[in-house]
């Protein structure tokens, strides 16, 4: 097409000539490159076997590295003491960034204003403290427990008894309180469906399939059973195979939507994850750091909340690219 | 009160232990709605089966005087491993074959250390439990919960296993119980771990070869751990090693001393394990049929193993003899 081309290279050459108008102070790409180089960002989740904490070294890391930061992990290993040796220990050396995993409400508050005294900015993910610092990225667990309790009634059905069961964390963690809240705001709407009993798992798979067991056993009625978590819901779903009732019971669970989720879900295992997105969480937890490192900010002066968008996947939901892939990390390095 | 002790001084401990299993079964029964079903004791027992299978592990060890603190970081470890091996494809043989010795060397280093280093068992054991777990985590495995690749039905097949509508955790269970029976009982190397934990000085002036004895005892409690691994695993086909964190090893030992092998060693026998797994099984059925939260159940049954310990020490007073020979 002559005229289209003809015009093409007009506009090319006027946009061209026009170029050194546009020559001017653009102060953008320098600000942006010198926003992190050299910079250091460290990561302090739970543990490092997670899969969550996994994902977030992956997304995070790559793109730290890729404006010229250092990107280090602590790994306390489940360890609430070890956690806040390392953070002491990240505080000492100075970086322009701390991003921590909280493993309770309050254990780090101190530990927080510390580094934000030192000049480092604080990002806290996936659980909440009573201590906002300049971000918390992560799920809104309460919505979270909202979502699970919709899937399991939709699960159920209108014709059904109505009856469901929880398998709970340990009652102590934001994330196991705020997923009951989420669960009850919802049966509030829903009075006819109730809660018929509300074991522990203590995150502990096995203890999950004891008590998932004696709930079925109890209440052989039950059509919808809520797990809080996805690796105790593997201990859920074999209480639930071993009684007959896969596909009668509906089995809710949150993860960290990684392909091992999938999985779960393609075979029938689970029939509802709720799953929070890693890779778009850690797009949050990059953009604030990059909009924090340019801003000059005074660390401690400011206070955001960056909830992760979740919505309820099924089996019919999966298709290529639902659930991120660990393996996938192993290939790109 | 002293008369409430003469009364239970009389009796043993597993006696004891005995009657309230019972009396705990009986209130249960008659108080709490579906206790005494069918469905609700095999679930019970099957529950239960893999506390059993790890507390006749420890039961032989603390027999033979020693404690083993790695047992839940071996049977954590091993079959993660063994599951992360048949995901890279290893045939499910092989994958067997290499946890096991695995396995096996660990049990032995445990033993070499406290046999021939001569190392406390509590704290050799804590350090190899320890290291396991830190190797395993570190070299081995890349995440917390290793899932059984799919493919392998034959194994989740034996998973979902019944006997006669009896699940495989409890026949294993009761083979276990009965062939440690007859070791323990009949068998030249199991009357040799009560002579050990007994007396170690008199056993070995006696001329027993007390030091190989004592490295078995820990290759057992490892082969044990493993299999009680390969049963949870086939069950809920995956390993998630953050149970080395968990409260598991406690509740094993619980059962050991509730049962009523004393810590100082030479005592007890597989009743004791099955009296001491009842009671928790019971008692955990129980709590959860309550809807009991996990604090609470933690807070009774550390009451529980409180209570076993003063009982123990009220029955079985230290002597002259037993103080010499130092605590593990």
């Amino acid at each position: 097409m002559p005229a289209s081309k003809t015009a093409l290279a007009l506009a090319t050459a006027g946009f061209l000539a026009a170029a050194p108008a546009f020559a001017r102070n653009d102060p953008g790409p320098a600000t942006y490159d010198a926003a992190l180089k050299d910079k250091t960002v460290v990561l302090v989740p739970m543990s490092t076997g997670e899969d969550l904490a996994q994902g977030w070294a992956h997304y995070v890391g790559d793109a730290v590295k890729a404006a010229g930061g250092k990107f280090e992990v602590r790994d306390p290993n489940w360890n609430t003491e070890a956690g806040a040796q390392a953070i002491t220990e990240a505080i000492n050396s100075k970086p322009a960034v701390i991003i921590v995993q909280a493993p309770d409400l309050q254990s780090y508050s101190k530990l927080f204003r510390r580094a934000q005294e030192a000049g480092i900015y604080v990002i806290q993910v996936d659980n909440p403290t009573n201590y906002p610092t300049e971000a918390f990225v992560g799920s809104n667990w309460t919505k979270l427990g909202e979502l699970e309790a919709q899937a399991v009634i939709n699960g159920c059905g209108p014709n059904s008894s109505k009856e469901i069961g929880l398998i709970q964390g340990d009652q102590t963690n934001s994330s196991s309180l705020d997923q009951y809240t989420g669960i009850q705001n919802v049966l509030k709407d829903h009075p006819d469906f109730k809660i018929v009993a509300q074991p522990d798992s203590n995150w502990d798979a096995s203890t999950a399939r004891s008590v998932a067991t004696t709930l079925i056993q109890q209440h052989p009625n039950v059509c919808g059973i809520i797990d809080y978590w996805d690796a105790t819901a593997q201990g859920t779903a074999a209480a639930i195979r071993a009684a007959g009732k896969t596909g009668k019971i509906t089995l809710a669970t949150t993860g960290g939507g990684e392909q091992a989720d999938c999985n779960l879900l393609d075979t029938g295992v689970i029939d509802a994850l709720v799953a929070t997105d890693v890779p778009n969480q850690s797009r949050d937890v990059i953009t604030t750091i990059k909009f924090l490192m340019q801003s000059g900010i005074k660390p401690g002066t400011v206070k955001t909340w960056l909830y992760t968008p979740e919505h309820i996947t099924t089996k019919a939901d999966i298709k290529n690219g639902t659930c991120w892939n660990l393996k996938d990390f192993a290939k790109s390095k | 009160m002293t008369g409430w002790f003469l009364l239970l001084g009389r009796r043993r401990q597993e006696d004891t232990v005995f009657l309230l299993t019972i009396l705990l079964f009986l209130t249960f029964s008659f108080v709490l709605h579906g206790f005494l079903t069918t469905g609700n004791i095999i679930a019970l027992l099957r529950s239960v089966a893999l506390l059993g299978i790890l507390a006749v592990g420890m039961g032989i060890v603390v027999i033979g005087r020693g404690i083993d603190l790695s047992l839940v970081a071996i049977l954590a470890i091993s079959v993660a491993v063994f599951l992360n091996l048949l995901g890279q494809s290893y045939p499910i043989g092989i994958a067997l074959l290499l946890a096991l010795v695995g396995v096996i060397a660990v049990g032995a280093l445990n033993g070499v250390l406290t046999a021939y280093a001569e190392m406390p068992a509590i704290f050799a054991t804590l350090a190899t439990g320890t290291f396991v777990y830190g190797l395993g985590r570190s070299q081995f495995l890349t995440q917390d919960v290793i899932y059984l690749p799919p493919g392998h039905d034959l194994f989740t097949a034996f998973g979902n296993a019944r006997l006669a509508s009896i699940p495989v955790e409890v026949v294993v269970f009761a083979f276990i119980l009965v062939g440690a029976f007859l070791w323990l009982r009949f068998s030249k190397y199991g009357r040799y771990i009560y002579l050990i934990g007994d007396n170690l000085n008199a056993a070995r002036n006696a001329g027993l070869p007390v030091r190989p004895v004592i490295v078995l005892q820990y290759v057992v409690s490892a082969l044990l751990a493993f299999v009680a691994g390969l049963i949870m695993a086939a069950g809920i086909h995956s390993m998630n090693t953050r149970i080395v964190n968990s409260s598991l090893l406690y509740d094993v030992i619980l059962v050991v001393v509730i049962g009523g092998i004393g810590l100082s060693g030479g005592k007890g026998g597989v009743r004791n394990l099955i009296v001491g797994t009842l009671l928790i099984g019971i008692l955990l059925n129980g709590m959860t049929i309550l809807d009991i939260s996990d604090l609470y159940q933690n807070l009774i049954k550390a009451t529980v193993l409180l209570a076993a310990l003063i009982v123990d020490g009220v029955l079985n007073p230290r002597d002259e003899q037993t103080d010499q020979q130092g605590d593990i």
